[in-house]
């Protein structure tokens, strides 16, 4: 049982990308997926007891080691990682992807009301976003969504985990409610 | 107001367009987005109109259209609403509702940059994990389109002539075929032109997946390049 979390953990550190439950379930045959499940949770339980450097975090489907954000700055000094960098306006434009999906560009612009080609085009070369096809209507439109690589960068589990309209309001609310 | 102010207002909100004007006029007068007083913000609305001519601004279009739409507003909230008791509507719900969804998305983009962003906040074991980059030392150049369509040949000519005149009502489109291999891209990067078409394909699966590739090409969603020593055909995601 206590080899099965070390297996997986040994796992997590040689994976190139965030582990899921079935890749682990293809290499360790004979184990449920329960198991997997509780093994991730333990690790997990483990590093916060730890208190380390990094910790487990669910992301884009699956389970990735990651540093833990008190660190960045000393990371940066490490290694000076290409900045991601967002402008106020892409990250508008990606927020409306995100919620949207899938949107076409005209749909997007109408929400923005300020042309946005640029700023797809940008998305597309960091692959936050991606073509899905063509929109069958006249000029037939391409039709974009937000790739997995737009949820491993902002630490999302997946596209239901991105906070609703409603709760976005009540964060809203309450970080106005603070300022006064 | 002085000059002075119009000015740094403008150097950090002009460029984002009128809905971010209109936006900062109503943050900047504390007003209900509920109950815009139109005359007043559609008269500032104007005044910043006119600032961004003065300093040579290239002003976009959709901020003309804005002012259309705020002088509309403003002119139809003068004529008496009891005309037509069943569309005494308030003419200002026209503006409110993109402006609410306009918001909405904006505090939904500050939620999200305030996420432990990867390689921001937090990081992988392996940060290059991007370098899919071509590497210097291997000559590649571009492939035109002719080269591909020789490349084509050559795989419909491995064929097995079995599989040849098969034909299959539910085959696969080409736009699907596009987000397959799509998804190859996004966890590869990388891939020969070859990989691409399984061996025992048939004919209309190879034909879809060249046609794919060319749409892709087309749409700049990919690169393809050819190893100028092997010949080896290698599409890169872009």
């Amino acid at each position: 049982m206590e080899e099965i979390k070390y297996i997986i953990e040994s796992l997590l550190l040689v994976a190139e990308e965030p582990l899921n439950i079935d890749r682990i379930n293809n290499i360790l045959t004979g184990v449920e997926k329960k198991e997997i499940q509780n093994a991730f949770a333990e690790l997990s339980k483990e590093y916060e007891a730890r208190k380390g450097g990094f910790f487990l975090r669910e992301v884009a489907g699956g389970y990735q080691i990651r540093t833990r954000p008190e660190y960045r700055e000393w990371i940066k000094r490490f290694i000076q990682p290409k900045a991601l960098r967002l402008s106020k306006a892409a990250l508008e434009t990606l927020a409306i992807i995100a919620y949207k999906q899938p949107i076409i560009r005209s749909d997007i612009e109408h929400i923005r009301g300020v042309n946005c080609g640029g700023i797809l085009r940008m998305l597309l070369e960091r692959k936050l976003i991606r073509v899905l096809g063509r929109k069958e209507i006249p000029g037939r439109p391409l039709i974009y969504s937000t790739t997995k690589q737009f949820l491993e960068v902002f630490d999302l589990k997946n596209l239901k985990d991105l906070p609703t309209p409603e709760e976005i309001a009540a964060m809203g609310e309450a970080s106005s409610e603070h300022m006064e | 107001m002085t000059p002075d102010e119009h000015y740094k207002v403008q150097l950090e909100d002009i460029f984002e367009g009128p809905m971010e004007l209109l936006v900062h006029l109503i943050k900047k007068h504390e007003v209900d987005i509920y109950d815009i007083p139109v005359a007043l913000i559609t008269k500032q609305y104007l005044e910043y109109l006119e600032w961004m001519k003065a300093m040579n601004i290239d002003m976009a279009g959709d901020f003309l259209v804005m002012a259309s739409t705020l002088a509309q507003i403003k002119s139809r909230m003068l004529i008496p609403a009891h005309e037509n008791e069943n569309d005494d509507e308030d003419p200002r719900l026209e503006l409110v509702r993109p402006l609410e969804e306009y918001l909405r998305m904006k505090s939904a983009a500050e939620r999200l940059s305030e996420r432990d962003l990867l390689g921001e906040d937090t990081f992988v074991r392996n940060p290059g994990q991007e370098d899919y980059l071509l590497n210097p030392e291997d000559a590649f150049i571009n492939v035109g389109l002719f080269e591909l369509i020789d490349a084509f040949q050559k795989i419909l000519e491995n064929i097995t002539p079995g599989s040849r005149i098969e034909i299959n009502a539910d085959t696969i489109t080409v736009r699907d075929r596009i987000i397959q291999i799509v998804d190859i891209f996004e966890t590869r990067g990388s891939v020969t032109f070859n990989e691409l078409f399984s061996k025992n394909a048939d004919k209309s699966e190879v034909i879809v997946t060249f046609l794919a590739i060319l749409e892709m090409v087309r749409l700049s969603l990919v690169q393809v390049v050819q190893h100028t020593r092997s010949g080896i055909i290698r599409l890169f995601y872009l």
